[in-house]
C-alpha cells in the first residue's frame, strides 16, 4: 500500500492536463478453481476531454476495467495492483467515503442494460433528482428543475411530464436516454459508456450515438466508451485501445489502428467481420476460442490463434511498447 | 390471396422451384385481460406476410425488435400457430397438418436457437440432445443413432468423443455448434436460423457463418435466415425481406438491396450501421421516435410516424409490395 508521500512524489509528474492514468491495473476474481486474472496489467492515460474507445470480445476484462476505475468490483473480486491517477488523486487509495463523492459526480457511468440499471419503483425525475441531491446542496424543487432541464439536454420529448413517468413507461432508447440524462447530472469529467448501445436496435443506437457525439461537443467531458463493436468505435472515439485477455495488445488512434492495426489480433477481428458490399468473400476466421482465464498459455496470450506464431511468443510475453517516430501508437507483439 | 403474394408467387415461379411458399400470413398473439382473463386485443405480430424461398436458397430476414421476424421462423415451423395465411411447403399446406401427418412433415423443418445457453438442456449429455429427435422419428437402435450423432458431430467441427458430455462443457460458439447438429441430424430440408450468431463474439461469429455456408453446399440445405444485423444477413443471403411491424417492407436480392434500397425505412437502417472504416465519411438517416406498438398499428403505412418523406396519402392508404424494378420489390408510395 502506497504511503502519503509517495502520493505526493508521483502528483507533480502525472497531473498535467491528463484526467485519467491507469498504470499497470489488475484486478483478479477468486474463484473455485483458482485466481481469475481479469485485469492483468493495463496502463493507459486520458487527457481531459478526450474520447477513447476499448474495444474486445467478451472476458476480454474491459467493462472489470472501467469497473475498477469506479472502484465498484465487487467480491469474489479485487484490485490486486495498480494505480488510477485521477486529476492529482489516486483512486485506489482514497478513502470510500471520498470515493462515493467522485462516482455521480466527477466520474459518472451508463451501463449496458437500460432495463434493469433504473429503479422501477421511483419515477425517472425522482431518480434523476436525486444523484442532484446526493451531491449538491440545492431544494427539491431546484433538483426537479435540474432534472427537467437534463431531460431537455438528452431530447426526451415533454419532460415537464416524463419526470413523472415510471421506468417501465419508457422504450429501451429513452431509457438509455435517462441513463445518459443522470450520468450528466453533475457536469462529470470523465463519462464511462459501458456497451451503452448494445441492447438497443440498430435505429435506436444511432440516436444514441448521435446524441452522445453532440453532447461531447456541448458540455466538454471526457468519454470511455467500452464496446465489442469496432463500427462503434470508428464513429464515437479519438482513441482505441484493443484488449485481449485481461492485457492491452494495441493503443493508437482509431484512423491508424483501423486502417494499419499491427497486432495479428487487431488484424484478424478487422478482418472477421462481416461488412456490407464485400459479399461472398470468404470471413476470415481467428482458429480457435479466447484461452480459459485459469489455464493462460505461457508467452503471448494470443501465441495460440496466431497465425504469425514464432517461438519466442510462446515462452515469453511480449510488453505494450511504443511504435512509430511520434510515440502515438503501442503495440504488445514480438514482431515490432 | 392477395395481390401482392400472387405478384410475389408469380415471380418467384418463373426462378426455379419453390421449397417454401408463405402467402399471407398472420400470427396474432391474444392480450389477456380483466378479472376473466378474457381476450381484450390482439398483438399482430405478422399481420399479412408473403414470401417464398427456393430450394437451395438462402433468404434473409431483418429488422428490429417486434417486427414479427422471429415469429415467422416459429410459425412456418409451426412452433406458434398461425391466425391465418398459408405456409406452403413443397406445394403442401402445412398449416392444415395434425398429428402424424404434422410429425412427418416436422422432421424436414429444423430450427437453430438464438442463444446457445437457453436452447441445449443441461441435463441432457450431448449425445442425447443430438440423438433426441432421431429417437422421436423411429431410429430406435442405440448403435444407430449414436453413429448418426458422432457423424455430425465432426460434420458442425466438434470432436466425436463429446457424445457424453454435458453442455455447460462447451463455450458459446461449441454450444450453437451443438445446436446446429441437432438441427441437421434429421436431415432437414429447411433450416430456419434465428438470430444463430447473434450472442456470439465477432471472431466466433464469423467462424459459424463459414461453418454454415459450408453446411448448405455439401447438404443442400435451404435456410430461413433471421437476424438483426444487417452486415451478417447480406454476407449469408441470396435475397432479403426486410421486415417492419408486422409487414414487409422491400425484398429483393442482397446485392440489390444494399447498393440501391427502395423503401425508406431500409435505407435508414443501412445508414444506421456503424462501420469500422474510418476512411467512409457518409450521410446517415437517424429515424425520430421508436417503433409503434404492434397493438395499435398506425393507419396506412406502418412507417409513416417515422418517416420523413410522408404525406397524408400515407396515412390514408396502405402501400402495397409491389415491383419497382426487376426482382426487387418495395412497399412505398414513393418507392
Amino acid at each position: 500500500m502506497s504511503t502519503e508521500i509517495s502520493q505526493h512524489e508521483l502528483m507533480q509528474e502525472t497531473h498535467n492536463g491528463r484526467l485519467l492514468r491507469v498504470e499497470g491495473l489488475r484486478t483478479y476474481f477468486k474463484t473455485m478453481d483458482g485466481i481469475v486474472k481479469a485485469v492483468d496489467g493495463v496502463s493507459f492515460d486520458m487527457p481531459e476531454g478526450s474520447s477513447l474507445g476499448i474495444v474486445g470480445e467478451s472476458g476480454c476484462g474491459k467493462s472489470v476495467t472501467s469497473l475498477s476505475i469506479m472502484r465498484l468490483v465487487e467480491r469474489p473480486g479485487w484490485i490486486a495492483g495498480g494505480r488510477i491517477w485521477f486529476h492529482d488523486k489516486d483512486l485506489l487509495h482514497l478513502p470510500e467515503e471520498q470515493m462515493r463523492q467522485i462516482r455521480g459526480d466527477d466520474i459518472s457511468m451508463v451501463f449496458q442494460e437500460p432495463m434493469t440499471s433504473l429503479n422501477p419503483v421511483y419515477t425517472l425525475g425522482d431518480q434523476v433528482a436525486e444523484v442532484v441531491r446526493v451531491h449538491r446542496k440545492v431544494s427539491r424543487k431546484e433538483a426537479m428543475n435540474r432534472a427537467i432541464e437534463l431531460f431537455k439536454l438528452v431530447g426526451i420529448p415533454s419532460p415537464e411530464r416524463r419526470i413523472k413517468d415510471y421506468p417501465h413507461n419508457m422504450s429501451g432508447g429513452m431509457r438509455q436516454r435517462v441513463m445518459i440524462a443522470m450520468a450528466l447530472a453533475n457536469d462529470p469529467d470523465l463519462l464511462i459508456l459501458d456497451e451503452p448501445t448494445t441492447a438497443l436496435d440498430v435505429t435506436i443506437q444511432a440516436q444514441i450515438l448521435e446524441l452522445v457525439k453532440d453532447l461531447q461537443q456541448r458540455v466538454n467531458t471526457a468519454v470511455m466508451l467500452i464496446t465489442h463493436d469496432l463500427g462503434v468505435v470508428t464513429e464515437m472515439s479519438d482513441r482505441i485501445i484493443v484488449m485481449y485477455a485481461g492485457r492491452v495488445v494495441e493503443d493508437g488512434d482509431v484512423l491508424s489502428v483501423l486502417k494499419d492495426p499491427l497486432h495479428p489480433y487487431t488484424k484478424g477481428l478487422l478482418a472477421s467481420i462481416p461488412s456490407l458490399g464485400k459479399k461472398n468473400q470468404r470471413l476470415n476466421v481467428i482458429a480457435g476460442a479466447v484461452p480459459n482465464p485459469l489455464r493462460m498459455p505461457q508467452g503471448c496470450k494470443f501465441a495460440p490463434r496466431c497465425p504469425y506464431v514464432m517461438d519466442v511468443c510462446r515462452n515469453e510475453e511480449p510488453e505494450l511498447l511504443t511504435q512509430g517516430e511520434h510515440g502515438e501508437r503501442k503495440v504488445r507483439c514480438w514482431l515490432y | 390471396m392477395t395481390i401482392e403474394s400472387e405478384a410475389i408467387q408469380q415471380h418467384s415461379d418463373a426462378n426455379g422451384n419453390l421449397l417454401l411458399d408463405v402467402r399471407d400470413l398472420k400470427t396474432y398473439y391474444p392480450i389477456l385481460g380483466g378479472v376473466l382473463r378474457r381476450r381484450v386485443g390482439w398483438v399482430k405480430a405478422v399481420d399479412g406476410v408473403s414470401f417464398s424461398i427456393k430450394s437451395g436458397e438462402t433468404l434473409g430476414m431483418v429488422g428490429e425488435s417486434g417486427c414479427g421476424k422471429s415469429t415467422i421462423g416459429r410459425t412456418v415451423v409451426r412452433l406458434v400457430d398461425a391466425t391465418g395465411g398459408k405456409v406452403m411447403f413443397e406445394g403442401r399446406d402445412i398449416l392444415s397438418l395434425r398429428g402424424q401427418e404434422l410429425k412427418r412433415m416436422r422432421r424436414n423443418m429444423q430450427i437453430i436457437f438464438q442463444d446457445p445457453y437457453a436452447s441445449l438442456n443441461p441435463r441432457m449429455p450431448v449425445g442425447d440432445i443430438i440423438g433426441e429427435g432421431l429417437m422421436v422419428h423411429g431410429m430406435k437402435s442405440r448403435k444407430e443413432r449414436e453413429e448418426r450423432v458422432q457423424y455430425y458431430l465432426e460434420v458442425v467441427g466438434l470432436r466425436k468423443e463429446y457424445v457424453r458430455r454435458y453442455p455447460h462443457e462447451f463455450s458459446g460458439g461449441q454450444r450453437q455448434r451443438i445446436g446446429i447438429a441437432r438441427a441437421l441430424a434429421l436431415r432437414p430440408k429447411l433450416v430456419v436460423c434465428d438470430e444463430p450468431v447473434s450472442a456470439l463474439d465477432v471472431s466466433i461469429q464469423s467462424q459459424v457463418l463459414n461453418l454454415l455456408s459450408d453446411l448448405q453446399k455439401e447438404f443442400g440445405l435451404t435456410y430461413l435466415f433471421i437476424a438483426h444485423d444487417l452486415s451478417v444477413v447480406e454476407y449469408i443471403s441470396d435475397r432479403v425481406v426486410v421486415m417492419y411491424l408486422g409487414k414487409v417492407a422491400e425484398v429483393a436480392d442482397s446485392e440489390r438491396l444494399y447498393a440501391n434500397p427502395k423503401h425508406p425505412y431500409t435505407q435508414a437502417l443501412l445508414s444506421a450501421i456503424p462501420i469500422p472504416d474510418p476512411t467512409v465519411k457518409k450521410q446517415r438517416i437517424v429515424l425520430h421516435g421508436d417503433v409503434p406498438s404492434p397493438i395499435n398499428p398506425p393507419s396506412g403505412c406502418r412507417f409513416r410516424t417515422r418517416c420523413w418523406l410522408a404525406q397524408s396519402i400515407c396515412a390514408e392508404q396502405e402501400p402495397q409490395l409491389r415491383q419497382v424494378e426487376s426482382g426487387h420489390w418495395a412497399a412505398c408510395h414513393f418507392a
